[in-house]
């Protein structure tokens, strides 16, 4: 542990000025991180940033010390064009070890499968890559891991999918129906967003959150919330804090509703497939009654909500909830009495919990996998500091788990919905929002549906955004997918891809 | 089995009668077509001076545009004009919020799709400047009366698709809100199949293509192979704000900005996302279903 004693402690949701985040050598800020990870903690942010005076590149690492509650920073500054790669010894580092390669021309050397990330061009004019500049990318194109075999065949999927669903590259590696690996390649959706976030808040700064990806607007603005209430030292009122964590679990039960109907599609199981395809879109009126929005869009701000929930709105919702948990109950409960259904979901895409642990999952995929891992408890903002959920867990791993720890969680944030409605306060005045805070650091995470947000931003000497980095959950569970395809056969592709719903948009932000 | 069959009774029939009944609800906060009260607007912007006018620098995808009494702006206008550009719009309420006046609103309109591109830049022409306070009498809501909705397909196409209509949906940076609410137009609440509209696996087995998102410049290549890939005659559909002009991230250099520029769109439905009932208005109109 004393490793990490050089890393500067923060709460999530706080800020810190920049004189405060220990500037290590290399070689002890890859230290912290690794000893760190050894010692339970978690990297939710690794990220390049611009470093002001010299032509060096800054990393700043986020480390989650969920047994403590608490967040680490530090960052390091990396001369020349490259630095030693963490990944051999610290897997769950890897994709940010290529984002940063992507990002910032800066060479993880040893990085075992260096590759681009997004296909996007490099904030430096260096490329870690040596492609030639001014040439456009072809995403996707380059080489893909291979197994060589008379018997052994590839199989590529994509950009673009069967459903109405993002596109994304697929490639698999089969003998017969047997999958052995499985190679996922994105950036199809990247438009640009961290990038635009620089030089922010801007009028535009809140839309970006709230279409991160799209499908996660109340946990990505609420995150961005949060980060620029940490940097103009704003408390939000309790009325405030309890909406917003009211809208983050509607939009946790319309889409974890929503995967449980496809999940059940995708088994061949009408009944669930279609009773729940129409109640998650009764969730989704639900986050239109707070804000007209079925996504939420306008209702989080900065400095609170623009739209309050009065009382006989509250009574409203109150009904319509109650509602859904006997529909959501009946139609979710026919899933685990049917033994076809649970044959097919049982010991498929089984994530082991030292697999988990090793890429650093989050979200339901970790707790399906036997981690209680979660934002809402370990690193609680907003109303979760005060009202508690427990965290919903099954040991699994498989896509049975993945879709019973989203039941579970159906029930609590339906229970933590109810209690909040019957202890809202009215609305309260809020005092106005000061300015942006110069040099300074803040870190914010929420709980997301697919898990953990993290959002860091970093400003200028003029309260501007310097850096904005955003870390969708997906970012961290990707790998978790092909992971579970090891040994699978083909067939069980589109299963266990539900049974993670992971976000293309997100990732590729 | 047994409990399968009561929860079914028990879930009901749940799909909607409309177009022939009664749309479902939507949220009284629902921001559909904004409505422009011209007194208020023609009296701040008079005060303000065109593009000074705080609605316009709110707009996060510039989908306003003032212009002062006086000035040329098309029209028989006097005393000046607001137009809004409901391609751009993201129908979120930071022009409402800014507008000292309070001009800005939204109604419960969720009918906005159209056929041609300049149809949806809507004019609120503002009455005579008014000599009195408050304005001329009945003008207190004046709405985006010149909005155009889309019309049916042209004969021959009609003929082929009006009946049988299907879609070959392409993300191209879209951010899944539009995906998904474009999805729950196939769940048993709306059943689109029951208007012979579905969404298919392949170009190959489509009539047309429904894009979203602002066309990522790494979806550049598949969007247009795709396109390629239908047969003739084929329809193009954008939905969203990002697929008709880039939406929040016009301007991008990692986006292209939307598919007008790229390929032939039969039908616009704005929205961020669009509700499903804006995006089924509007598949309806091209089929001559609604008019």
């Amino acid at each position: 542990m004393s490793v990490n004693t050089c890393f500067a402690s923060l709460g999530n949701g706080l800020s810190i000025s920049l004189r405060d985040v220990p500037e290590l050598a290399f070689d002890d800020f890859a230290a912290g991180i690794v000893g760190g990870v050894k010692a339970g903690k978690r990297v939710s942010a690794l990220f390049g940033a611009p470093e002001k005076g010299c032509d060096g590149t800054a990393l700043y690492a986020v480390l989650s010390d969920d047994a403590r509650n608490s967040l680490e920073v530090a960052r390091t500054v990396v001369k020349g064009d490259s630095f030693e790669s963490m990944t051999t010894t610290c897997p769950q580092v890897h994709l940010f070890e290529r984002e940063i390669a992507e990002q910032y021309g800066l060479r993880p050397e040893g990085h075992p499968w260096l590759k681009p990330v997004r296909w996007q061009q490099s904030r430096k004019g260096r490329d870690a890559w040596q492609r030639p500049s001014g040439e456009a990318f072809l995403p996707a194109v380059g080489d893909f891991y291979r197994v060589e075999g008379e018997e052994v065949h590839e199989v590529a999927v994509g950009p673009v999918h069967a459903g109405v669903i993002e596109p994304g590259h697929f490639r698999f590696q089969c003998n017969g129906e047997k999958v052995f690996h499985l190679e996922i390649a994105l950036g199809f959706q990247h438009r640009g967003i961290e990038r635009a976030m620089e030089g922010g808040p801007s009028i535009r700064s809140l839309h970006y959150a709230e279409t991160a990806a799209g499908d996660t607007t109340i946990g990505h603005g609420t995150a961005y919330c949060h980060v620029v209430e940490a940097l103009s030292g704003y408390r939000t009122t309790v009325h405030s804090h309890i909406v917003r964590g009211i809208a983050l679990e509607l939009e946790r039960i319309a889409n974890h509703v929503g995967d449980l109907g496809a999940i059940a599609g995708d088994t061949g199981y009408l009944p669930t497939s279609s009773f729940c395809g129409r109640i998650r879109g009764d969730v989704l009126n639900m986050t239109a009654l707070l804000c007209g929005n079925r996504f939420g869009r306008g209702l989080v701000r900065p400095g609170g909500l623009r739209y309050e929930l009065e009382e006989d709105r509250a009574e409203e919702l109150r009904k319509r909830i109650e509602t859904a948990e006997r529909e959501i109950a009946e139609a979710v409960g026919l899933l685990w009495d049917d033994g076809s259904v649970m044959a097919r979901l049982e010991e498929t895409g089984t994530v082991s919990r030292e697999t988990a642990v090793e890429l650093g999952l989050v979200g339901p995929a970790a707790r399906a996998s036997g981690l209680a891992r979660d934002v809402r408890y370990d690193q609680p903002s907003g109303i979760f500091r005060f009202s508690q959920l427990p965290v919903s867990t099954c040991d699994s791993g498989d896509v049975f788990a993945r879709a019973y720890v989203r039941n579970l969680e159906i029930q609590r944030s339906i229970a933590f919905i109810k209690e909040q409605l019957g202890n809202l306060p009215p609305p309260q005045a809020s005092a106005p929002m000061g300015g942006i805070e110069p040099d300074r650091l803040a870190v914010s995470l929420a709980e997301g549906w697919r898990g953990e947000i993290c959002h860091a931003a970093i400003t200028d000497g003029n309260g501007a955004f310097a850096r904005y980095k955003i870390v969708d959950p997906s970012f961290h569970n990707w790998f978790g997918l092909a992971m579970a395809l090891r040994n699978q056969e083909i067939s069980d592709f589109p299963l266990c891809n539900k049974s993670f719903n992971l976000s293309y948009c997100g990732h590729d932000l | 089995m047994y409990k399968s069959v009561l929860v079914r009774l028990r879930q009901g029939h749940r799909t909607m009668r409309y177009p022939a009944g009664a749309p479902p609800a939507l949220s009284d906060r629902f921001r559909g077509r904004p409505l422009v009260d011209a007194a208020r607007c023609a009296a701040c912007r008079d005060a303000a001076g065109g593009d000074a006018c705080a609605c316009v620098a709110s707009c996060p995808t510039g989908a306003i545009e003032a212009s002062p009494a006086g000035a040329p702006s098309g029209g028989a206008m006097r005393g000046g004009s607001l137009r809004v550009d409901l391609g751009k719009c993201l129908f979120c309420p930071d022009c409402g919020e800014a507008c000292p006046a309070g001009a800005i609103t939204w109604s419960g309109d969720w009918r906005l799709s159209t056929s041609r591109r300049e149809d949806l830049v809507v004019g609120m022409e503002a009455p005579a400047p008014a000599g009195s306070p408050g304005g001329p009498a009945g003008a207190a809501d004046m709405e985006a009366h010149a909005l155009r909705l889309a019309t049916a397909l042209k004969k021959e196409t009609l003929r082929l698709f009006g009946r049988s209509l299907k879609l070959r949906e392409v993300s191209a940076g879209g951010c899944n809100a539009c995906e998904a609410d474009v999805n729950v137009l196939g769940t048993i609440g709306w059943d689109l199949g029951r208007f012979g509209i579905s969404m298919v696996a392949s170009p190959r087995h489509a009539d047309g293509i429904l894009v979203t998102g602002p066309v990522s410049r790494n979806m550049v290549l598949a969007l247009r192979k795709t396109y390629d890939a239908v047969a003739e005659p084929k329809i193009v559909i954008a939905v969203g704000s990002c697929a008709i002009s880039g939406g929040p991230f016009a301007g991008h250099e990692e986006v292209v900005g939307g598919i007008a520029g790229m390929l032939p769109v039969d039908l616009y439905v704005p929205g961020c996302p669009p509700h499903p009932l804006t995006t089924l208005d509007g598949l309806l109109r091209l089929l001559g279903r609604v008019r």
